[in-house]
């Protein structure tokens, strides 16, 4: 069973932090499919948020059918999300090591590189939108 | 969605003092709603007036389809925390359930008993000896024994400590996973609001600023910074609800259902608190809240 963790600084709406959390896990193998998630009670009594925050996360992880409820049971893991194979992942988080060591080799700081990032980052997904 | 709290042209004055007027606003049902506001917006007033212990000078108010306290089975549909949680001094915990369960024909003497043991309270100890927040526990359990379908708190956790203010609520926020009751609580603590409420209302001298679903006002607002600009000049889909500029840069803060494309700005989602302060400065009655950010800009 995982255990939800609130950033409430984060300005990320709770069901959606709810929701990254399990997508999280689902990624990184702490949860199968056939694993339970904490019941509404459960997260509730630990977080003092809103039930319907929670049911609100869960079903749109059914949406994405990754869990199912089972009525009285509760709600589990169906399927692990189809992320892109490892190797891939590799790939890029090489050519992105490459990228970073050779900006700061030029002198830019932390700040300069998230500032690109951030720029290039908006203006590739605004290229899908426009 | 239907609503159980539902107000219009609500009008409330004492001697010479209008502590409401022309409220029109609706509470839904099957949600915890937070309402917030500066203090002298007439929340208490309003909370009141929905339980009944009040009545209106003027205008309309229905609870649960009915007028407030309109007799002992409307009564019993209804549960009201007050401000500072009152309770008995002199009275033991026992002598309190003893109380509720006389007085209410519903009373589920084993959810209080429950909730009294999962609090820690000793049912022999007078109510005048308890500390704030176990005095909230009692007043919280006696309001949800009654079985109501909606609850109402005002100011519920103002007094108490960061734990006993957490064990409030999420007391409150089990009995709601439980057994479905609706709730309105009002509070400053928009902190604690932005994790139990999934509805707001921003009420600023007895009007209606802001109202809807929590995730969906997050969602449709955001803060832009960047270099100084005309706030004229945004595209009409954004409708800006604060500004602040200096000589070289703007930011606001807007309300948009589409995507911010323009690379001049810098997007940052906003907190429950930035909305709150938001609507509650913007184009008021009475000086606007002085507020500016410095923004890094990229």
């Amino acid at each position: 069973m995982i255990e939800f963790q609130l950033d409430e600084t984060s300005g990320v709406a709770t069901y959606l932090q709810l929701a990254q959390q399990v997508h999280q896990a689902l990624r990184m193998g702490m949860l199968e499919p056939g694993d339970q998630l904490p019941t509404a009670q459960q997260v509730v009594a630990r977080l003092a948020i809103n039930p319907n925050t929670v049911h609100k996360a869960y079903r749109e992880l059914e949406r994405e059918g990754l869990v199912r409820a089972r009525p009285g049971q509760g709600t589990f893991v169906t399927r692990v999300p189809p992320g892109t194979d490892p190797a891939t992942q590799a790939r890029f988080l090489a050519s992105l090591a490459d990228w970073l060591r050779s900006a700061r080799s030029a002198g830019l700081g932390p700040d300069d590189i998230d500032a690109i990032y951030r720029t290039a980052f908006r203006d590739c997904f605004a290229e899908g939108v426009a | 969605m239907s609503a159980v709290i539902q107000a219009s042209g609500l009008d409330k004055r004492y001697r010479r003092t209008w502590a409401l007027r022309e409220c029109t606003l609706a509470v839904p049902e099957g949600c915890v709603t937070g309402l917030v506001g500066p203090n002298g917006a007439g929340k208490t007033t309003l909370l009141r007036l929905a339980a009944g212990m009040i009545a209106p000078t003027r205008g309309a108010i229905t609870v649960l389809g009915q007028r407030p306290a309109a007799g002992p089975a409307q009564l019993a549909r209804v549960g009201f925390v007050a401000q500072d949680t009152p309770a008995y001094a002199r009275m033991s915990v026992t002598d309190h359930l003893r109380l509720g369960a006389w007085l209410n024909p519903g009373w589920d003497g084993d959810l209080a008993r429950r909730r009294i043991a999962q609090s820690g309270l000793d049912p022999r100890q007078r109510a005048g000896s308890l500390s704030g927040g176990q005095r909230a526990q009692l007043a919280l359990t006696l309001a949800l024994a009654k079985r109501p379908e909606l609850l109402i708190l005002d100011e519920p956790v103002a007094a108490l400590d960061p734990l006993a203010r957490r064990e409030f609520l999420q007391g409150l926020m089990e009995a709601v996973a439980e057994h479905e009751v609706s709730v309105v609580l009002s509070s400053h603590l928009v902190a604690d609001l932005e994790r139990v409420c999934d509805y707001m209302i921003v009420l600023v001298a007895s009007q209606v600023r802001l109202a809807g679903e929590v995730s969906a006002l997050l969602a449709s607002h955001r803060r832009l910074s960047g270099p100084r600009r005309d706030p004229g000049s945004l595209p009409a889909t954004q409708e800006v609800i604060t500004e602040s500029h200096t000589d070289k840069q703007s930011v606001l803060l807007i309300r948009t259902d589409e995507p911010v494309l323009d690379p001049a700005w810098a997007v940052t989602p906003v907190s429950v608190e930035d909305l709150v302060l938001a609507y509650m400065s913007r184009a008021g009655n009475g000086p606007p809240a002085r507020r500016q950010r410095l923004g890094v800009v990229s």
